[in-house]
């Protein structure tokens, strides 16, 4: 017998020992971040950045693969009792000779998970992690001249590939409001005082929004630069015009954040994306209802929000909880009660 | 049951207000649970398993007397835990507001004979929603037992007490059976229904992986303390069987509670089916150890009341619940645990003989809504 097949013996054995639980529920006690067990960090830091932005500093479990510079990783935050997973970008170089990573989180307003990350986090706790992932990186071949392009927390991605590659010409224009509000502000101020850096900061409180008709006057030769972009959609809009404009579009890199906009109205289209079926529902009929009435198989138990036996995916979109009036967004592993949720705006039901 | 209808006083619309108060009770803990609710259950089930890992620990060792005093103690805690505080609570869907997959009502199996997703269909679904009402939930009596005056004598009924009793020691094995529905599915034609074959062959599953865990395998692994082991596991699920079914007896069964006719929840609104829940349940009282080890089901009325809410809350909600009793002038039945456990078994008793035909019927609230 291999020793794959052994082992794989042994674990059933385990299993039969520890049943109905898992062998790993009982080494998840002792050793959370083993080889083998479900993908979790451990947060060991928080340094504040600036007024309103922090860096993580996260041990990750040994399932961790490593990354690319320049891509982001989801993770799963307690809030207030509550899993919610949210993407950063990983700003720690990819040789991190401790093999900590580190995300650098700006707090936005009502964002349950920044604020909590960059007020509330405390070092000790362990977080779930997805492997990293995103197609904003580095070519393999070193361009000769590069750009970076930036405006708010759309600094992260960048400063992880700034920390992981050198290269011979670089520049990079950042927009932030205030000087005090430059994420990394005095670590690039050492870059440029090492030559390894051109850097033009836009304060946009006082110059105003960066018009990207000036990036002639600011980088000179923009357009033969390869570029990374990263900030807020109107800024990567006018980018994405500028480089196409002028025939330079493939060496333009953009990478989006994007926030889930829920519009929680009233009522809204509901699909259900298993069977395949789109129907208009009001915002006071349970979504059950609506689903049975539309010939779709919903499993249903007592009706009345106490049996859980109703509870579906939701895909897309935002529910009302009928009882209380307390709306759900969807968000991956939400689950919601169809007998007592009905639509807040459009959305999608995996049934 | 009592001769007369003890909710005869009130008035349809007070009844629809003492609705309204119990959605307030029960909004006001939702806005409040959070990260002390979550380090709650976190803490409990880390402090079960670790008991559990000890427990069979010192159960190698078992035969040497003390330790299989000690293991087997522990063991019986330990299964107890996992059984009414964690799995309990858990399967009802008390915790998934956390969004942890791993403590899910949807992915949650417990250290019992009976699927979690067999039990959740029979007692979630059936038994939580027509709670105490004859004909539709059989957890009254379990389909052995008689348990109200109304319900119709017959010579089998004798024996009850014994089959009360054979229930309490083997219970997890009963509620297995019970949520098969094992009396009725046994007749030959339903036998074959495939769907219940489906459900018969993951209980036979689940049985096995039970039996062979606490049978053979642990005792196996404790080498020369082979039987004292399998004694040992054979204690704990007994003491932990009786322990659940005396709770369990005291939700419904004592004296004071009320079960229903079918006809009386047709058209039930909010507020009827909050106060079906109030006087077909009852608690039992004691101190904060006594409640956590029956998962906090002493705490029966609340739970009914508000099955999806985390259990360490219901500590809070019975002192509100409580008031609302007194402010409406029902009687809330509770007493500690060997007066209610008493008050069970007497009725058992009791009603294994016949008994003549109740001058007033059970609460039958279409007819008083009519006749208002």
């Amino acid at each position: 017998m291999t020793s794959a097949a052994l082992r794989s013996r042994a674990w059933k054995l385990l299993e039969m020992v520890t049943t109905p639980l898992l062998p790993s529920d009982y080494l998840d006690l002792v050793s959370p971040l083993r080889a083998g067990a479900d993908l979790r960090g451990r947060i060991e830091a928080v340094h504040p950045e600036t007024g309103d932005a922090a860096t993580i500093v996260i041990r990750p479990g040994r399932g961790w693969r490593g990354h690319t510079a320049g891509q982001y990783v989801r993770i799963g935050v307690d809030v207030d009792g509550v899993r919610l997973w949210r993407a950063y970008s990983i700003t720690s170089p990819t040789n991190r000779q401790d093999g900590r990573v580190t995300i650098t989180v700006k707090a936005i307003p009502d964002g349950k998970v920044s604020n909590h990350l960059v007020r509330r986090a405390k070092p000790g706790t362990l977080i779930q992690l997805d492997l990293p992932t995103g197609d904003f990186v580095l070519p393999q071949a070193k361009p000769a001249k590069v750009l970076y392009l930036t405006a708010g927390s759309g600094i992260t991605p960048v400063m992880g590939m700034l920390r992981d590659t050198e290269f011979d010409d670089v520049v990079m224009v950042h927009c932030a409001p205030r000087p005090q509000d430059v994420i990394f502000r005095n670590e690039l101020h050492d870059m440029v005082a090492d030559k390894k850096l051109r850097l033009t900061e836009v304060h946009t409180d006082t110059d105003g929004m960066l018009d990207i008709a000036r990036l002639d006057g600011l980088v000179p030769d923009w357009a033969e630069r390869e570029t990374w972009a990263c900030g807020p959609a109107g800024l990567l809009d006018a980018a994405e015009e500028h480089w196409s404009e002028h025939g330079v579009q493939e060496r333009l890199h953009t990478e989006r954040f994007r926030p889930s906009i829920v519009v929680a109205g009233d009522g809204g289209e509901v699909t259900f994306s298993a069977t395949g079926k789109t129907v208009d529902a009001d915002g006071a009929t349970p979504l059950l209802d609506i689903g049975e009435e539309a010939g779709v198989l919903m499993p249903s138990g007592c009706r009345m929000g106490i049996c859980f036996g109703c509870i579906t995916p939701l895909k897309a979109g935002a529910v009302r909880d009928l009882r209380t009036g307390e709306i759900t967004e969807a968000e991956p592993g939400v689950l919601i009660q169809t007998c007592v949720s009905a639509a807040a705006g459009p959305c999608d039901i995996e049934r | 049951m009592t001769a007369i209808d003890p909710t005869a006083h009130l008035t349809a619309e007070q009844i629809e207000e003492l609705g309204r108060e119990l959605d307030a009770i029960r909004d006001e803990v939702i806005a409040d649970r959070g990260e002390k609710d979550a380090a709650y259950i976190r803490k409990v089930i880390s402090a079960q398993r670790k008991l559990e890992l000890v427990s069979r620990g010192v159960l190698l060792f078992s035969i040497f007397p003390p330790a299989w005093i000690i293991g087997t103690a522990g063991l019986s805690v330990a299964k107890i835990m996992d059984n009414m505080e964690i799995g309990h609570n858990i399967l009802h869907g008390q915790w998934d507001w956390m969004r942890d997959p791993k403590i899910h009502s949807t992915t949650w199996e417990w250290d019992h004979v009976s699927p979690a997703d067999q039990w959740k269909h029979s007692h979630n679904e059936l038994h939580h929603t027509y709670t105490n009402v004859i004909g539709k939930d059989n957890d009254l009596g379990y389909g052995i037992m008689r348990v109200d005056e109304d319900q119709k004598w017959h010579p089998f009924h004798l024996g009850q007490p014994l089959w009360n009793f054979l229930n309490a020691c083997f219970f997890e094995y009963g509620i297995a059976a019970y949520d098969l529905e094992l009396g009725k599915n046994l007749h030959k034609r339903r036998r074959k229904n495939p769907e219940f074959r489906a459900r018969a062959k993951a209980v036979g599953r689940k049985i096995r992986k039970q039996v062979l865990k606490d049978y053979v395998i642990h005792p196996l692994l404790s080498g020369p303390s082979f039987l004292p082991t399998l004694a040992a596991t054979f204690t704990a699920n007994l003491v932990r069987n009786i322990w659940t079914h005396s709770v369990i007896m005291c939700g419904h069964f004592p004296e004071g509670v009320q079960v229903f006719e079918r006809r009386s929840i047709k058209g039930e609104t909010r507020g009827q089916w909050y106060l079906r829940q109030m006087m077909g349940s009852a608690n039992i009282s004691g101190s904060r150890a006594m409640h956590f080890m029956t998962g906090n089901l002493s705490h029966q009325i609340e739970h009914h009341l508000f099955p999806d809410l985390p259990s360490n809350r219901y500590a809070e909600v019975a002192v509100k619940v409580r008031a609302l009793f007194e402010k409406y002038e029902l009687e809330y039945v509770t007493g500690p645990l060997p007066k209610q456990v008493f008050s069970a078994w007497h009725k058992v008793f009791r009603l294994s003989l016949p008994n003549r035909k109740p001058k007033v019927k059970t609460p039958d609230r279409e007819k008083e809504l009519v006749a208002a």
